[in-house]
């Protein structure tokens, strides 16, 4: 069996879930098994995930399991590998996954490679990036269970009209399962997380304020982008901090990274380079981000993005 | 209370990486090691913080790797804290490394184990996961703020899409990210006070490593940049469109 996390959020799921859901699916077809998704804490329409490749939805319906608690996640998880006979566990890459999937493999004993690029070949061997983004490593899992975490967009999805069949399940947690507690919580809603977007608008110092950032949304809205910064934007809190991308900020791989007003610095780059297209919009020629780039325009930003709001508005109007 | 930092050492970002015998071995000549960021700038300084402050009774470090290791090592004391010891061993799994690293926390008693989110040579992010299952410990990610009353840590992190505020009991284990603290630089009187701290060599023990590297690869470069007239947004669309095919 390959076993997939299936992660919640509310109740719902995540683009990148199904990616994961999907890349199990392949991994397989080449082992000639199935897929089984695990599902914690309340959701429902289970059966859906048949859609992305999975036949079989094991759900523990706990609430406590609602939020993300590691300790309990993980022993859920590792529990069900052991009784489904699980070869392989898929995570899709992110907060979530950092703190569980590290904790499955260490349970199971299991050969662990976070942020793979590629489908595992018949020895158990994945593509990563590494060193922040400058080579990719081929990483071997010498162990019977092997754990796959996922990088977000590296995959891709194809959906069918299949549908699973949804076994709920219960896991018998000892109380110190649960040993943290949530306080509080502040999600942003409505838009996507930035280690998923496909679509990112990011800004720099070369927009000169945070009074300045109304044409780098108006250009995010016109496309359904989501906005990240340079590191000097948020350490001058005129972006909250979670926008900040580059070496010490996100890493993303989006399939269009539109950078405004951003030199280039490598750290930034760190964060950012493996990015599917890039473009650059600055007004110095020597930016050394133009040499990371697909796509250049040399000027002022402060024209230029609202020209190119208007003509993705266009080109909208002309696809619709 | 004791608290452990798990310290790593990692290439200088400016570093060109290259690699040797047919690709499958990092060329260390011309590395310059530092302290891996998360592990200084967040998991040491806020350690630190903690003792300056009379809620933590002792700061020792850890690290697993070679003597190359222990300049960074030596770089870290320079900053503060009490002892470090070094696990000698190469660092190429992360289960070794946390195996390695829970045998220790185990025979000599911590509160609080550090972590940075990640290191920047392989992005792993494991470390701090894989000990606290084998301490068999809560664990919290990404942590932007920790402070510690009464045994119990009050710890903001970021979620997916958010931020949330957990409270935990002591012993606890924790991954350490920017807003926890502020970058310190090691002044003469720390450096000089650093020569003479412990710095604890142990063998490892004989744990199996779970994952290996078989080769490296260089991605492929960019074709070149295309420039495009600032006054033809149009034309940008429709290659980004007809020939990148990302709208
Ligand atoms: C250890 C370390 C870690 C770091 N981590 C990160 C990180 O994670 N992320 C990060 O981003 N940085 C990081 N940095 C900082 C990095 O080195 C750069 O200083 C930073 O990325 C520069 O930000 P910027 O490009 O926004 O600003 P600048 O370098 O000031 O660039 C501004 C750019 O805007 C252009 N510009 C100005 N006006 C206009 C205009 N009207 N129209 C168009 N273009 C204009 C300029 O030509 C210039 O290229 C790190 C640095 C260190 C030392």
């Amino acid at each position: 069996m390959i076993l997939v996390f299936a992660e919640q959020n509310n109740g719902n799921f995540k683009k990148a879930t199904f990616e994961a859901i999907h890349y199990a699916s392949k991994i397989a077809q080449s082992a000639g098994t199935q897929v089984c998704a695990v599902v914690l804490g309340e959701a429902a329409n289970l059966s859906l995930l048949g859609n992305y490749g999975a036949q079989k939805v094991i759900h523990i319906t706990d609430a406590r399991l609602n939020n993300l608690e590691a300790k309990a996640y993980s022993k859920a998880i590792s529990n069900i590998a052991t009784q489904e006979n699980a070869q392989y566990i898929i995570f899709s890459n992110n907060n979530t996954s950092k703190a569980v999937a590290p904790r499955v493999a260490a349970r199971l004993k299991a050969g662990l490679v976070v942020g793979a690029t590629s489908l595992p070949n018949a020895e158990g061997v994945v593509k990563k990036s590494v060193f922040a983004g400058k080579a990719f490593a081929f990483v071997k899992m010498n162990s019977a269970v092997k754990v796959i975490s996922l990088t977000p967009n590296s995959f891709g999805i194809e959906a069918t009209e299949a549908t699973a069949e949804v076994i709920s399940q219960s896991i018998d947690f000892a109380a110190n399962d649960f040993a943290v507690k949530v306080e509080n919580v502040n999600k942003v809603t409505g838009i996507v997380p930035l280690g998923e977007a496909e679509l990112v608008v990011s800004g720099g110092r070369g927009l000169k304020g945070p009074e300045n950032w109304g044409i780098l949304e108006n250009l995010a809205t016109e496309l359904g982008a989501t906005l990240a910064c340079s590191r000097p934007v948020a350490d001058s809190h005129w972006r909250p901090h979670h926008e900040h991308v580059g070496q010490t900020g996100g890493t993303i791989r989006p399939n269009l990274y539109i950078a405004v007003g951003i030199s280039g610095a490598i750290q930034h780059l760190a964060g950012v380079n493996s990015s599917k297209t890039i473009v650059v919009i600055n007004k110095d020629a020597e930016a050394p981000f133009f040499k990371a780039a697909d796509y250049g325009v040399l000027g002022d930003a402060f024209e230029i993005v609202p020209r190119l709001t208007e003509a993705f508005k266009k080109y909208k109007a002309s696809h619709a | 209370m004791k608290i452990l930092v798990c310290i790593t050492k990692a290439p200088d970002t400016t570093t060109k990486v290259a690699f040797s015998d047919n690709d499958t071995k990092l060329n260390e000549a011309g590395i310059q090691w530092i302290i891996n960021p998360y592990d200084e700038w967040y998991s040491l300084v806020r350690a630190l913080e903690l003792k300056e402050a009379g809620v933590a009774s002792a700061v020792h470090m850890i690290t697993v790797g070679k003597a190359d290791a222990e300049p960074v090592i030596r770089k870290a004391l320079a900053l503060g804290g009490d002892e470090a010891v070094r696990i000698d061993a190469d660092s190429n799994d992360s289960f070794f490394v946390a195996t390695q690293i829970a045998n220790y926390a185990k025979t000599n008693g911590y509160d609080l184990v550090l972590t940075g989110k990640e290191s920047i040579d392989y992005h792993n992010a494991s470390t701090g996961a894989m000990v606290a299952e084998l301490l068999d410990l809560p664990y919290i990610t990404h942590a932007t703020k920790l402070d510690i009353s009464g045994g119990v840590a009050t710890v903001n992190r970021e979620i997916e899409g958010g931020e949330e505020t957990n409270s935990c009991a002591l012993p606890l284990v924790v991954s350490c990210q920017k807003g926890m603290a502020e970058a310190r630089i090691p002044n003469m009187r720390g450096i000089m006070a650093a020569r003479t701290k412990p710095l604890n060599v142990v063998a490892a023990s004989a744990d199996e490593a779970l994952t290996s590297i078989i080769s490296y690869e260089m991605p492929i470069q960019k074709q070149g940049v295309k420039m495009i007239d600032e006054n033809n947004m149009d034309e940008l669309v429709k290659l980004l469109h007809e020939e990148a095919k990302v709208i």
